[in-house]
């Protein structure tokens, strides 16, 4: 079993930066998740710790030991491709053997005609072929393994590819993406099986998604990427409960976080739409900020708005979006065309809604996430300070 | 210009009706397999000319008048006339013996080399491959005259390897093998080197089992061509049990026949017959091949 050390990894592909120093400790045994939008760089992250890439400058090490002089195969780590990367020409068997003929066969006795000259080959064939079998079966390929994987379904190759990176029983797993290909009920369920496989190993796993809710549900902990660098690291509630820049936020959720424009007045306190709120920064006065604030954060404030002490703002129902268990609702904020924001709802609440009326949605200041100019989260001030001069809310 | 581009936009615009537009399709149909067959007949003809001489008995070949079919069938008389003054069956095993040689070397090299200008990033790679569409441009008659004297200084003239020896670096091969490799999925060749493969296992266990539609298309085209290749044999063979089947034809001709056309064309129908049969069996492959590399 390897922790995995990443220090300070950069690499650019001629004069595209598009890693610049990453630094990553991921324990041994850990279901570490690299998130971020396309391009940024995980997949080239990914190939470099498998030794596929090699990095400009910093080191990997595996287990302790640096592996930066290692070819691929001597890392000890197995990667499961978005495309699957299958041997278009092998049957499933041997697609699934092929590691461990290479590992365990000396070269002459994997050459066609020479190999008939060892007598040794025949018991190292047997054992290879009960280590397949027993892969297939915990993956339920047994029925396939004749197979070419032109022969397969997406899921089964996503199956066959797994067996593959796991009959050589290595210590780190690598996966790029490995359930983007497979359709959306397929990807639920295989969610479930590769966190209980990662339970079941006890191997290191580093995964990459663009799909924020894989990040979340699987992962012990989640790197956001963005532009070659890690944006943040840490537990997926840490993450979405405290976001530490704009493009976390903006990225882990969904529905996406909602942003409102607001600046900062007197003392640090914030105004959101001329109001203040019992919020303050240690900020100048004027400057820009961005509040968040989540969709399940906003609730209808019933009867006469700014009653209960809580703040608010008026918006209009555009659309009720019907999920089955909860609504979306997409309001349009009045008098702002272009920005819109999202709540979430019971069906009963959604159903006395009509579209196209005005509600004042109320939020608590605790829920909010505030960020500057530059995208980076504010920390609100001592509460003692912001609260003092809010009386006519808190009223 | 707009008369022109529309011929049917005229004062009164005729509705498009579909008897209008199946009698402009089948026109259209027409008219493209109707230049087709033109082509098709303009190439066949000698061939099919040579096979109707090679039936001919002589009187009726210098007739003036053209009949596609002989009044007297001649074949049995030209067949065996030809096989048995010239050692045809031997033209055959060499022109085989020298295509099998050339194509194996030239895919023994190709190969790798291709693969390598495809799929491996070293300095220098781009500059190489220049090189590579440099050397598509030099004809064989540039090296002509260094190789010749080379071989015969070490005494090989007269070898079937003096035959093969020009031929074994293919710079087309290694063309057609880059372009098919390029398109060889990167994630498939990461997998094998995690797997423990070498570069050289990678190339014959993994790229070159999908490469057969490229392999067999230039299987054909190489073998085509040295098969009837009679420049090079012509400088470097004079014994006549070397003569690839060209080069036999010619002694064939100069020797016993002179002007004996019946014979000479059943002789080089025998001398075609394995190609046209090899490229009959390939055929499927040797189409995949071409439209999947775009050489056309
Ligand atoms: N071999 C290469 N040569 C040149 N540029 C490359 C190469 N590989 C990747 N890049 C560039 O590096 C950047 C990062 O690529 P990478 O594949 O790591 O992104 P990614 O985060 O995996 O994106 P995605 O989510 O779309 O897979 C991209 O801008 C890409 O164009
Ligand atoms: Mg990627």
């Amino acid at each position: 079993m390897a922790a995995v050390d990443l220090a300070s990894i950069a690499k650019s592909f001629g004069a595209t930066k598009v890693l610049g120093g990453v630094d990553l400790d991921i324990a041994d045994g850990e279901f570490l998740t690299l998130v971020g939008p396309s391009g940024c760089g995980k997949s080239t992250l990914i190939r470099i710790i498998a030794g596929l890439e090699s990095q400009d400058s910093g080191s990997v090490a595996i287990g302790g030991k640096r592996v930066d002089h290692l070819r691929a195969h001597e890392r000890r780590v197995a990667m499961v491709f978005q495309s699957y990367a299958l041997y278009p020409h092998m049957s499933v068997r041997n697609n699934i053997a092929l590691p461990l003929t290479m590992s365990r066969l000396s070269l002459w006795q994997r050459l066609p005609l020479l190999r008939l000259l060892s007598g040794q080959r025949r018991q190292v064939m047997r054992g290879i072929e009960a280590d397949v079998g027993a892969v297939a079966a915990q993956l339920q390929l047994e029925h396939l393994l004749d197979r070419k994987p032109a022969q397969l379904s997406g899921g089964q190759r996503q199956r066959v590819a797994l067996g593959r990176a796991m009959v050589r029983s290595p210590d780190v797993f690598l996966m790029d993406e490995p359930l983007s290909n497979l359709d959306a009920k397929l990807r639920v369920h295989m969610r479930t099986e590769l966190a209980e496989l990662h339970k079941r190993l006890g191997a290191t796993f580093i995964y990459v998604t663009h799909d924020q809710v894989e990040a979340m549900t699987m992962s012990d902990r989640v790197a956001m990427m963005d532009a070659g660098s890690i944006l943040q690291l840490g537990t997926p509630s840490q993450l979405y409960e405290k976001p530490a820049s704009l493009k976390v936020a903006q990225f882990i959720g969904s529905p996406a976080i909602n942003l409102l424009p607001a600046s900062v007045a007197n003392g640090g306190r914030i105004e959101l739409f001329g109001r203040p709120l019992a919020l303050a920064v240690a900020e100048g006065q004027g400057a820009s900020v961005t509040l968040g604030i989540r969709a399940e954060a906003l609730s209808l404030v019933p009867g006469e708005p700014g009653h209960a002490g809580r703040p608010w703002f008026s918006a209009r129902l555009r659309r009720k979006e019907n999920l089955g268990s909860e609504y979306i609702l997409h309001f349009d904020l009045a008098g702002r065309d272009a920005q819109g924001v999202t709540m979430r709802a019971s069906p009963a609440v959604a159903a006395s809604l009509s579209e196209a009326a005005e509600f004042a949605l109320g939020f608590d200041e605790a829920a909010c996430h505030v960020f500057n100019a530059a995208g980076d989260r504010l920390e609100p001030k001592a509460p003692g300070a912001a609260t003092a001069s809010v009386v006519p809310l808190r009223a | 210009m707009a008369e022109i581009a529309l011929p049917a936009a005229g004062p009164v615009a005729a509705p498009i009706t579909p008897a209008g537009a199946i009698a402009r399709r089948l026109f259209s149909l027409v008219l493209i397999h109707g230049i087709l067959i033109a082509g098709a007949i303009f190439m066949l003809l000698p061939f099919v000319w040579m096979l109707i001489t090679s039936i001919k008995p002589p009187s009726e070949i210098f007739n003036a008048e053209i009949s596609l079919w002989p009044k007297q069938f001649y074949g049995v008389e030209n067949y065996s006339f030809a096989l048995s003054k010239a050692p045809l069956l031997r033209f055959a095993l060499n022109g085989v013996i020298l295509c099998v040689g050339i194509l194996v070397v030239q895919l023994l090299v190709a190969i790798p080399c291709a693969y390598a200008l495809a799929k491996l990033r070293f300095p220098g790679r781009d500059a190489l491959f220049v090189l590579v569409l440099l050397g598509l441009c030099i004809p064989v008659q540039v090296p002509a005259m260094p190789l010749y004297i080379a071989l015969a200084e070490l005494g090989l003239l007269n070898t079937y390897f003096s035959m093969m020896v020009p031929f074994f670096l293919s710079v087309f091969a290694i063309f057609l093998f880059r372009q098919f490799f390029r398109s060889f999925p990167d994630d498939i060749i990461h997998a094998a080197r995690l797997d423990g493969m070498s570069e050289f296992e990678i190339v014959w266990r993994i790229v070159t089992p999908s490469a057969w539609p490229a392999i067999a298309a230039f299987s054909v085209f190489s073998a085509v061509a040295h098969w009837n290749d009679l420049y090079w044999p012509l400088i470097v063979i004079s014994d006549a049990k070397l003569a690839p089947p060209p080069l036999g034809m010619m002694f064939f001709a100069d020797a016993e026949t002179g002007s004996n056309y019946g014979a000479l064309t059943a002789a080089a129908t025998i001398l075609t017959a394995p190609l046209v049969i090899a490229f009959l069996i390939a055929r499927r492959r040797f189409i995949d091949g071409i439209t999947m590399t775009g050489v056309k």
